[in-house]
């Protein structure tokens, strides 16, 4: 996605000259959210329900070689590397590999039963056992977790929630959401095993028991591991890049090296850049929302179209990148609404409405508002994107 | 002129496009989307940018 947006931006910003996609999964670049709530849901859909539209802008001059994942980068060559074997030259990269789930914490033994949630194709291989009946475990609460917990809830499965924190969606939402969210699926029949991880698994070839640290054990057909990701950058790992948490960016979008100097001719966006955002601190930090490969991706093709063109790109990496971060989750009929980093926070508070029903819900680190979240008051929600201002910049004296 | 059509079993009344586009879309007063199907091609950029950030991908932008 982000690099569809890079693209997209750069021919905004006037670049005309050839564009190459190398991507690893088979599919041209489709919306991922749907892939833990509609498309798990409904049978028979598949990767053109929710492929993203390809604009006319990039029609032409644009090769896409897909199937194929990048092995290496060879940053003074310019050239990366795939695994067949084939170089691929360029005068501009863009990184934009994304997330993969990290896998289970404990030895798996080859069983089968086991699942993860990124792609298109997981979500396939999910959505087929997802059956009525199927007793479902899902270890780990965040967003995705909780999100395929709900899908097959409403399928009729019987679900239960592994997780170490004490209320879902701890990070994200803080207590008060997380106890009310977990109200909204114990309602659903779904049971919750807070402060819990894995012990061990039982079944031959396919799990068919999972055991919890504190003994308890639960039958299980499914099991799906939802304890986070980590970035896609070990092809990345020769090039002489800063990689130790994604790709470290400047405001600019433009990689950083371990040496601590910009690469003005390779940029990172989407979930696999870690940079920092001044509307809350110098912090770089990698953020997984949907709405920033879209923004990175903007405004990395403003830059490359620049460098591209031969023009100075200090000024406009000198301008600074300040994106306000946004996410949603459907889970039920709440319909999850957030801007700012609410994991930032050490308080919340709510301020309108009632969290059992809908209301809105501030969240603080010390003084600042760095959050707001609503279940349903889109509106009032909304209202707050302008209440997050950048700090005045430092005078220059 | 640029056709606009939301696809309104997927929209969530997220309000998301309403920031790019407000003279076209609007959430009215139940936090519904409402918008006008039709808008000058000097729109185009602000159109996509509203299809571009709708969390479901619900809105098609069309050059009639
Ligand atoms: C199941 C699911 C549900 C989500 N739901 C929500 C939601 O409700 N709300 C929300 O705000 N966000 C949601 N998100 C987050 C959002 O989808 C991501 O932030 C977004 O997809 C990130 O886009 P990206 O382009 O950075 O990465 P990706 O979309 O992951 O794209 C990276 C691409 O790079 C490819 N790749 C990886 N390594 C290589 C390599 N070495 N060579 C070549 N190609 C490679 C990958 O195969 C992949 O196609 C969800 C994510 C998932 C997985
Ligand atoms: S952004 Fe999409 S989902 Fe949200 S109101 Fe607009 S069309 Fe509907």
């Amino acid at each position: 996605m982000a690099g569809l947006r890079t693209a997209e931006g750069a021919r905004r910003a006037g670049y005309t000259g050839p564009i190459e996609f190398l991507g690893a999964e088979a599919h041209a670049p489709y919306n991922r959210p749907p892939l833990s709530k509609e498309l798990l849901q409904t049978e028979g859909q598949g990767h053109a329900d929710v492929a993203f539209p390809i604009r006319s802008a990039l029609e032409e001059g644009v090769s896409w070689v897909l199937g194929r994942a990048a092995v290496s980068l060879d940053a003074e060559r310019r050239v990366v590397v795939d695994d067949a074997g084939d170089e691929h030259p360029y005068s501009a990269l863009v990184i934009a590999t994304g997330l993969r789930p990290k896998p289970l914490p404990i030895d798996d033994h080859g069983l089968g039963g086991i699942h993860v949630l990124r792609t298109l194709d997981d979500a396939v291989a999910l959505r087929s056992v997802l059956r009525p009946g199927a007793n479902v475990v899902i270890l780990g609460s965040g967003f995705v977790g909780c999100e395929i917990a709900a899908t097959a809830a409403k399928n009729g499965a019987t679900v239960s929630v592994v997780t170490q924190s004490r209320v879902p969606l701890q990070r994200a939402l803080g207590s008060l959401l997380g106890a009310e969210m977990r109200r909204r699926h114990e309602n659903h029949g779904v049971r919750f095993f807070t402060g819990e991880s894995l012990f061990g698994l039982v079944g031959d070839p396919s799990v068919e028991r999972v055991i919890l640290t504190s003994g308890v054990m639960l039958e299980c057909d499914v099991l799906v591991v939802a304890v986070g990701s980590d970035p896609n950058t070990e092809w990345l790992a020769s090039s002489g890049l800063d990689v130790s948490d994604g790709v470290l960016v400047d405001a600019g979008l433009r990689a950083i090296g371990s040496d601590g100097a910009v690469r003005p001719d390779i940029f990172a966006v989407g979930d696999v850049a870690r940079y920092a955002n001044p509307l809350f601190d110098d912090v770089a930090r990698r953020v997984e929302h949907w709405n920033l490969p879209t923004e990175t991706g903007k405004r990395a093709g403003q830059l490359i179209a620049a460098h591209l063109a031969g023009d100075d790109c200090e000024p406009l990496a000198a301008e600074g990148f300040a994106p306000l971060p946004s996410f949603w989750s459907d889970q039920y009929d709440a319909h999850v609404l957030a801007f700012g980093m609410t994991y930032l926070a050490d308080r919340s508070e709510l301020v309108a409405g009632r969290v059992d029903d809908e209301c809105v819900v501030e969240f603080f680190r010390g003084d600042d508002l760095v959050g707001v979240c609503g279940i349903g008051m889109r509106s009032a929600v909304q209202a707050y994107r302008t209440r997050f201002a950048p700090p005045a910049p430092p005078s220059s004296g | 002129m640029i056709r606009i059509d939301v696809d309104m079993n997927k929209c969530q009344h997220y309000g998301q496009c309403v920031f790019e586009a407000p003279e076209v879309f609007q959430l009215n007063a139940d936090d519904k989307l409402e918008y006008v199907a039709e808008a000058p091609d000097e729109m185009l950029a602000d159109l996509e940018a509203a299809a571009d950030v709708c969390p479901m991908q619900a809105i098609l932008i069309t050059r009639a």
